[in-house]
């Protein structure tokens, strides 16, 4: 029996898209907190306005993160929301799952929260919504022993990384993106479970640029699929293209007609480098002119493959707007090898001159993004130990405004006013 | 046994991780790791990739409402057991994929997600996709709007486009309760992001046991706030702070720092659209998404204005916009100018940038459309 009258949310009953709230009303004849969570939002609804209190500070021991507590500021009326606290559980790379891992988590979270969960959190974590403080330890003490799953992170830390499919099912991985994020989330379990940076930190995983875990702009540190060589080209596909036997992108456009395939029109001409033609029907790529943006590669995935001498670019400092503005990655470094076999070393290099620097010079809340623009990337990448490069600017700075440092001046900077004055009287 | 809060160190395990993720691949995919050689998309929400090997498998994509209960996790796991010998993995934008290793099993497959009521298949090419979300009034405690309320009646109204594959290029719409902005708000096609109109209130009561006031101070992007005296509700002087009215956005970072200074209001609060970001690197940089309505109202439970609004745009783009180009490069290509006339959303001050580097977003040159607005 509902516990609650909620007439604008069961508005949002019907509609073809799955409702929450119908599957919250399912829930709720298990576990009876469910009414309360509806009817907490319902007042919401009619109140527009947040009812949850201001933080909250809970966790487990040993660790700095993993749980954001959340209190009801409507107790008294919802008490099966009383405490509603949600832990992060750690996701597997790229969220595959066997029924059995899941239905497990599931038999946990039945008995020792609400019911409700994100699949899943926009960081990648699997998200538990909703459980009391007294539950915390329990049910962290079943996720090691029984199920085998650590929490992720929160706070001023690494948080949880997280990558695309890759090799796993997508033709265009240029390096094992599941066992980079696996590998760097086992080696800094430490700085991801206790906060020790001056904020938080995340790592993102791509395996090409088409960037589907959006790493360029969700993640402190972006690792994307990259090759150096040329792409490879299968001149008999190009062809079948080119005769309609293939759809354009795989089938993507196949709800509209958008008339015949037309190379020229839809490959060619957009390329935003210029660098591909047709000589007779065979296709040409000066690659030393490509920008590797995945378009041509996208448009015809039968005939066009990335190159094999691959690897991946590092960029750095994506965040949100707070505080000084949202940001997108810088490239900071063109290229490294992502290889398995070295424990992906090039990688860890990088990451930890990286935190080195932010962890004595970030200030207090401070993202590395807002570091890197307050201290300039030229002195960053002097931290990184990388040469400045063409490819570090989209273009030369157009002020001369330029800092010189006094040893690269003859003379230096002690200079005697008599002397000049010798020269040039007032 | 279990946890015993007497000795909590005793039997604790720490720093395992998450499981090792080869365990829950499905064979055909552990088989063919790597080995990938082209894909296509069969029907709307139907994925097929091949290997070099000649093996094949099939995907079955499904739209989830992300805040999803235990019952509906052991459907899919119903639905995995029966079909795909108990596999399933989640997208990074929240949907759900089951995969099989043969034509044969995927209509059987399809079917019974259809028939679930719960699972529409969809998702993949050149339609709109599931919403990247936020907690909202579900969860968090600084949001200006709620986040799964709006994606419900938002998605209800472009569902058309999740099982189609109709438009110019994929669109990826994202929201975000407030500008804290966790998730993709900021890089997306079309962004609904919760904002406030209206300064914090100071609790003079609290502020001194619960903030430290200098991280306040400091959370301001404007420096709107000072320390100053305040005077709590027995007539006693307290330390507290100011904030200059004047310079304040309502951003509520201050808030975020400083539970005595709450900002939500009713009246105040609502929603802005943002267009025309991306992420991926195809033809054109990944761009930031732009404010284009500087707020419509919080309407609940079904927002009317918002949807419109997300409607109306992604419409107007569908019909004008040219293969392959996403709403920010249509936009861009055709000037903002012609963007707002064509897509009759009144422009206003609102829109114009001025916050440190504003002055890039100017327009520096005589290279302009006559539009509607100038008259
Ligand atoms: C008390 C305040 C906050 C709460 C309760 C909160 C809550 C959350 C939650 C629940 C997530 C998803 C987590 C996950 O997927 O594991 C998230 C992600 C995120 N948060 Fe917050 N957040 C807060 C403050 C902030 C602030 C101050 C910022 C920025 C300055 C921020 C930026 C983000 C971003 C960018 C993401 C998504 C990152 C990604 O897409 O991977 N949040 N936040
Ligand atoms: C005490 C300091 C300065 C004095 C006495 C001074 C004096 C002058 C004078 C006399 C002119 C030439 C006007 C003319 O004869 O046509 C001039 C032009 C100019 N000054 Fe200065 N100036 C000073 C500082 C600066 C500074 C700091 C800047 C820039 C950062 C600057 C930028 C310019 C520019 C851009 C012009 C015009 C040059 C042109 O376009 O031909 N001046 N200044
Ligand atoms: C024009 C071509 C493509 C572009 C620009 C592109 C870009 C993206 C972006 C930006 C996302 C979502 C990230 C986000 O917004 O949060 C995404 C998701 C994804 N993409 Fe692509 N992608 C393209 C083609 C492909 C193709 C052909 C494949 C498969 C071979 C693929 C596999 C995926 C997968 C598996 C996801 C996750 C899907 C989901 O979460 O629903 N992408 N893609
Ligand atoms: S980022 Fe590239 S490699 Fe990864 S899933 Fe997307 S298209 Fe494939
Ligand atoms: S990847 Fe992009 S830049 Fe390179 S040839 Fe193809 S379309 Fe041109
Ligand atoms: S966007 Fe803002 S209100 Fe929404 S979950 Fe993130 S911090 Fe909370
Ligand atoms: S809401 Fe934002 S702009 Fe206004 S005082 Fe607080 S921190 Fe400053």
């Amino acid at each position: 029996m509902p516990k609650h009258d909620t007439p604008m949310l069961d508005q949002l009953e019907s509609g073809p898209w799955p409702s929450f709230v119908t599957d919250i009303k399912r829930q709720a004849a298990k576990n009876e907190a469910c009414w309360d969570i509806l009817g907490q939002l319902e007042l919401s609804y009619k109140d527009k306005i947040t009812h949850w209190k201001h933080g909250g500070i809970v966790g487990v021991f040993g660790y700095g993160g993993g749980i954001v507590g959340r209190y009801s500021d409507v107790a008294k009326k919802f008490p099966g929301v009383a405490h509603f606290h949600t832990v992060r559980v750690n996701q597997p790379s790229s969220k595959f799952y066997s029924s059995k891992i899941l239905r497990q988590i599931c038999d946990i979270w039945e008995r020792r929260g609400s019911g409700m969960t994100n699949m899943h959190g926009s960081t990648g974590d699997l998200v538990l919504l909703g459980t009391f403080t007294e539950q915390l330890e329990e049910i962290f003490y079943e996720l090691t022993h029984d199920v085998g799953v650590d929490l992720g992170g929160s706070g001023g830390n690494l948080r949880t990384p997280s990558c695309c499919l890759g090799k796993a099912r997508c033709e265009w991985s240029c390096y094992d993106t599941q066992a980079a994020c696996h590998d760097i989330t086992m080696t800094y379990q430490d700085e991801l479970h206790r906060p020790a940076f001056p904020y938080k930190f995340k790592i993102k995983f791509s395996g090409c640029p088409n960037d589907c875990v959006a790493a360029i702009a969700r993640s402190d540190l972006a690792v994307i699929g990259n090759w150096k060589d040329d792409i490879r080209i299968d001149q008999a596909a190009v062809k079948g293209y080119i005769n309609g036997e293939f759809p354009a992108n795989g089938g993507s456009y196949s709800g509209r007609d958008w008339g015949a395939f037309d190379i020229k029109a839809e490959v060619l001409d957009l390329c935003p480098t210029g660098c591909m033609w047709m000589e007779g029907d065979t296709l040409k790529i000066d690659d030393a002119e490509c920008t590797r943006c995945m378009h041509c590669i996208n448009v015809m995935p039968r005939a066009l493959r990335p190159g094999v001498e691959q690897g991946a670019t590092i960029l750095i400092g994506a965040k949100a707007p707070i505080l000084d503005g949202a940001q997108i990655a810088t490239m900071i470094v063109p290229f490294i090898k992502m290889d398995p076999e070295n424990d992906f070393e090039e990688l860890k290099d990088i990451i930890e001159k990286c935190w080195d620097w932010w962890m004595e010079e970030g200030k207090n809340r401070e993202r590395i993004g807002e570091s890197i623009q307050r201290i300039g990337l030229p002195t960053f990448l002097k931290v990184m130990e990388v040469e400045p490069l063409p490819q570090h600017v989209k273009e030369p700075r157009s002020n001369p405004y330029v800092f010189w440092k006094e040893e690269e001046v003859p003379g230096g900077f002690e200079r005697d006013l008599a002397e000049f004055r010798k020269r040039n009287p007032m | 046994m279990g946890y015993d809060p007497q000795n909590p160190m005793k039997d604790r395990i720490t720093d395992i991780g998450p499981p090792h993720y080869e365990q829950f691949f499905p064979p055909v995919i552990k088989e063919n790791y790597g080995k990938w050689l082209y894909h296509e998309i069969l029907e709307p929400g139907v994925l097929k990739h091949v290997s070099e090997t000649g093996a094949e498998c099939y995907t079955v994509r499904i739209g989830s409402a992300r805040l999803i209960s235990t019952s509906l996790i052991n459907d899919y796991c119903d639905m995995a057991d029966k079909h795909c010998d108990g596999y399933l993995r989640f997208t990074t934008r929240n949907n759900v994929e089951f995969m099989v290793d043969s034509a044969d099993k995927v209509q059987a497959l399809v079917d019974d997600c259809n028939a679930h009521g719960m699972m529409p298949v969809g998702g993949t090419g050149a339609g709109v996709t599931n919403i990247v979300h936020t907690q909202g009034w579900v969860h968090c405690h600084t949001p200006a709007t709620d986040a799964s309320g709006v994606v419900k009646a938002v998605m209800d109204e472009l569902f058309d486009y999740f099982t189609s594959m109709t438009l110019p290029a994929q669109v990826r719409v994202a929201l975000a309760c407030c500008l804290n902005m966790c998730g993709a708000v900021h890089c997306s096609d079309i962004a609904i992001l919760g904002v406030h109109r209206k300064p914090p209130l100071i609790d003079n009561d609290t502020i001194t046991s619960v903030c430290e006031l200098p991280l306040a101070i400091a959370a301001c992007p404007l420096g709107a706030i000072k320390p100053a005296k305040g005077v709590n509700s027995k007539g006693e002087e307290v330390k507290s702070v100011t904030v200059n009215v004047d310079r304040c956005m309502f951003c509520g970072n201050c808030y975020t720092m400083c539970p005595s200074m709450p900002l939500a209001d009713p009246e105040g609060d609502g929603i802005a659209i943002l267009v025309g970001g991306k992420i991926s690197n195809s033809r054109s940089a990944p761009k930031f998404s732009k404010l284009v309505i500087p707020f419509l109202p919080n309407n609940p439970p079904r927002w009317p204005e918002t949807v419109e609004a997300v409607k109306n745009i992604l419409e107007v783009y569908a019909k004008d916009a040219m293969k392959y180009e996403r709403v920010g490069e249509w936009a861009e290509r055709i000037g903002w100018e012609k963007f707002f006339e064509k897509c009759n959303i009144p422009f206003t001050d609102k829109s114009i940038d001025d916050y440190r580097l504003a002055y890039d977003t100017w327009r520096t040159t005589t290279q302009f459309k006559f539009t509607s607005h100038i008259k």
